[in-house]
């Protein structure tokens, strides 16, 4: 298990390496022009050097160099001194800078994920919540109306996109019902009560799109596994032993069929990340996902290079995760 | 005493699949609503008298009538008949961005699961593509090229071949991964064997003996992949990183309407439906499909 680990992490570094050269090159291939946004009065020399100071003066190779540098070794370390508050382990260095702001990508991302972690997190959080229940019995009760009403919603919020559900709650719940803020107010600090209703009724429309989907997908998983499970022989052999159903199927049979879904859940949690971009979108969400649009839109090469790497990461780390996962629910499953 | 034993004409195998595909409602509902969108789209604009990108700025902002059913927007465009060619284009996209991703994804898994040499190689490529951010990936590469195939063939044919080669490179991964275990299983059965024992080349042996025993996962990921492939285009779309914004696909229509959720709700819901109808339907003939293609269910 170990070895697998170790041997798991090590072919992740190159994977990953590979992942940021190629995001790097495509950026680089890009017609986008940073300077774009400068205005025209700047004379040629002047917006030369402006590139120069940007860093874009050098060839691509030394450029991927540095920022490998600055990802792996400044950044990391800047993190690691604000968490610990000693400030003496930070690097001293360049750190990536985004070229919009002119101020570290880290700290920007830093500031955005907490909008991206609550709506989307939340969301997921739910989503598994309602969706084991309504799995278990799903698939407890095959072929009953709550199992034929269960399937076609599941089936429908896995259809639906999240571009269409989010206008519609929008139209439902902001322009005829006037329940819920149309845009999400990123500057509101939590300080009083009222204020803390006020951040619950703006989060409630992003949180239901996300949890319509999140809890569609996994009961799909949920009632499938249920199912599989159902007929097998240590279910006859628990019923036959005078077990009660409650213990028959709450404990023996939700207990196995947790395991395909456990890392179906695991694989998911990228996608929190980076399946938000839309509805973050939609309701103006400022977390990573409208950071990475406005980023693409800007030319901003080290802000989009630099978030893309991090969900490649978290996309890589939780594949593995999910894999140790199934071995250490099911005995069965040895990698050795 | 004599035993009737009943026996079938010999049929073709597909009317069992067809049989077993009737009984799913879901699937059926799903063909006859998946037919009558193709029809609307394809057959409806040579039946409608306005064209998609008509401007008619004196009847512009109207509500459902008998000459517009759908109204007209902003500048007085007929919105049934860009609801037509919207979906024209957000199922060309999608249909043939599943037969290149299910093509590639076949060709890598059939390669990968037959010889073995090039296995390791092909699946740790499969991993790295599962490990890219796709939906950033396909951002970045929509912005990147859309410049230079737009003048090389022109605004609408560059736009699409862009989006069509950018979502099928980006989602032939499943397809490759359940098409490779499945012939890794096919390749120790005994008829390949037999095949192989008499001098088939590998080629005739993987086109004529595994490729149509591998076809029933295929369809069912092609189908998968086609709900798929709608979703990320209209995604883009909607994004704004798809067509030119005077194009109508459906995912653009739902953006532009957005900004008129409030006086005119329908134009952003309409497309919003037809794109849910069209993934749904498609989804449940992926379901009956799969019933059907089983032959442990068929037939029970």
């Amino acid at each position: 298990m170990f070895n697998y680990t170790l041997r798991r992490i090590l072919l992740a570094i190159p994977t990953l390496l590979f992942i940021a050269l190629i995001i790097f090159l495509l950026l680089e291939l890009s017609p986008g022009d940073p300077m774009a946004e400068m205005p025209l009065t700047i004379p040629p020399e002047v917006r030369e050097q402006m590139r120069l100071a940007l860093g874009l003066g050098e060839p691509w190779f030394v450029r991927f160099y540095k920022w490998l540098y600055m990802f792996t070794i400044v950044e990391p370390s800047h993190m690691l001194a604000n968490m610990t508050g000693i400030e003496s382990l930070a690097v001293e260095g360049q750190r990536i800078i985004s070229f919009q702001t002119r101020s570290p990508v880290a700290d920007i991302i830093a500031q955005r994920l907490p909008q991206t972690l609550w709506v989307v997190g939340l969301s997921y959080i739910f989503g598994i919540l309602i969706a084991v229940p309504i799995g278990v019995y799903s698939a407890y009760k095959q072929y009953s109306w709550f199992d034929q009403v269960g399937t076609f919603v599941s089936m429908v919020g896995f259809s639906l996109p999240t571009f269409f559900t989010g206008p519609l709650l929008m139209l439902i719940f902001s322009v005829w019902l006037g329940w819920f803020p149309i845009i999400y107010d990123t500057t509101l600090v939590v300080d009083s009560f009222g204020n803390f209703l006020l951040q619950l009724r703006q989060m409630a429309m992003p949180v239901f799109v996300l949890t319509l989907y999140n809890t569609a997908q996994i009961v799909r998983f949920m009632r499938a596994a249920m199912l599989d499970n159902m007929t097998q022989d240590y279910v006859r052999t628990a019923r036959a032993k005078g077990m009660t159903e409650r213990v028959v199927v709450l404990l023996h049979v939700l207990r196995n069929s947790m395991i395909p879904v456990v890392t179906v859940i695991a694989l998911g949690i990228p996608t929190i990340f980076t399946g938000a971009i839309i509805t973050e979108n939609i309701f103006r969400v400022n977390g990573l996902g409208q950071l990475l649009i406005i980023a693409i839109y800007a030319s901003d090469f080290p802000m989009v290079l630099t978030l893309s790497v991090v969900f490649a990461i978290l996309i890589v780390a939780f594949n593995l995760i999910a894999d140790l996962l199934y071995a250490i629910l099911d005995p069965r499953i040895r990698y050795d | 005493m004599t035993d009737t034993v009943s026996f079938r004409a010999p049929r073709n195998q597909w009317w069992d699949v067809w049989d077993q595909f009737k009984t799913h409602k879901g699937a059926l509902v799903g063909s006859v609503v998946f037919i009558a969108i193709l029809l609307f789209c394809f057959v409806g604009p040579t039946l409608w008298p306005y064209d998609a990108t008509y401007i008619d700025i004196r009847s512009r902002n109207q509500g459902f009538s008998l000459a517009h059913p759908f109204g007209t927007d902003q500048l007085g465009r007929d919105i049934f008949a860009r609801m037509m060619k919207g979906g024209q284009v957000s199922l060309a996209v999608g249909v043939v961005a599943m037969v290149l991703s299910v093509f590639i994804g076949t060709a890598i898994g059939v390669m990968a699961g037959y010889f073995r040499r090039i296995d390791g190689l092909l699946m740790r490529m499969t991993d790295l593509f599962l490990a890219l951010p796709l939906l950033p990936l396909l951002l970045v590469m929509s912005m990147l090229f859309r410049q230079p195939l737009s003048s090389a063939f022109g605004v609408e044919t560059g736009m699409f071949l862009l989006i069509v080669v950018a979502i099928a490179i980006t989602s032939w991964m499943r397809t490759a991964r359940v098409v490779r275990g499945d012939v890794l299983a096919l390749k120790e059965r005994e008829y390949v064997l037999a095949g192989r024992s008499i001098g088939t080349p590998p080629r005739r042996l993987i086109l004529r003996h595994i490729l149509p025993n591998v076809l029933s996962p295929v369809m069912v990921s092609a189908t998968l992949m086609l709900a798929t492939a709608i979703i990320t285009e209209s995604a883009l779309s909607f994004l704004g990183m798809g067509f030119p914004p005077d194009f109508p696909t459906w995912g653009r229509l739902v953006a532009d309407g957005v900004d008129y959720l409030q006086q005119y709700p329908s134009r952003s819901m309409l497309p919003g439906v037809f794109i849910s109808l069209v993934v749904l339907s498609v989804n449940y003939i992926g379901d009956g499909l799969r019933d059907a293609l089983d032959p442990r269910i068929r037939g029970r």
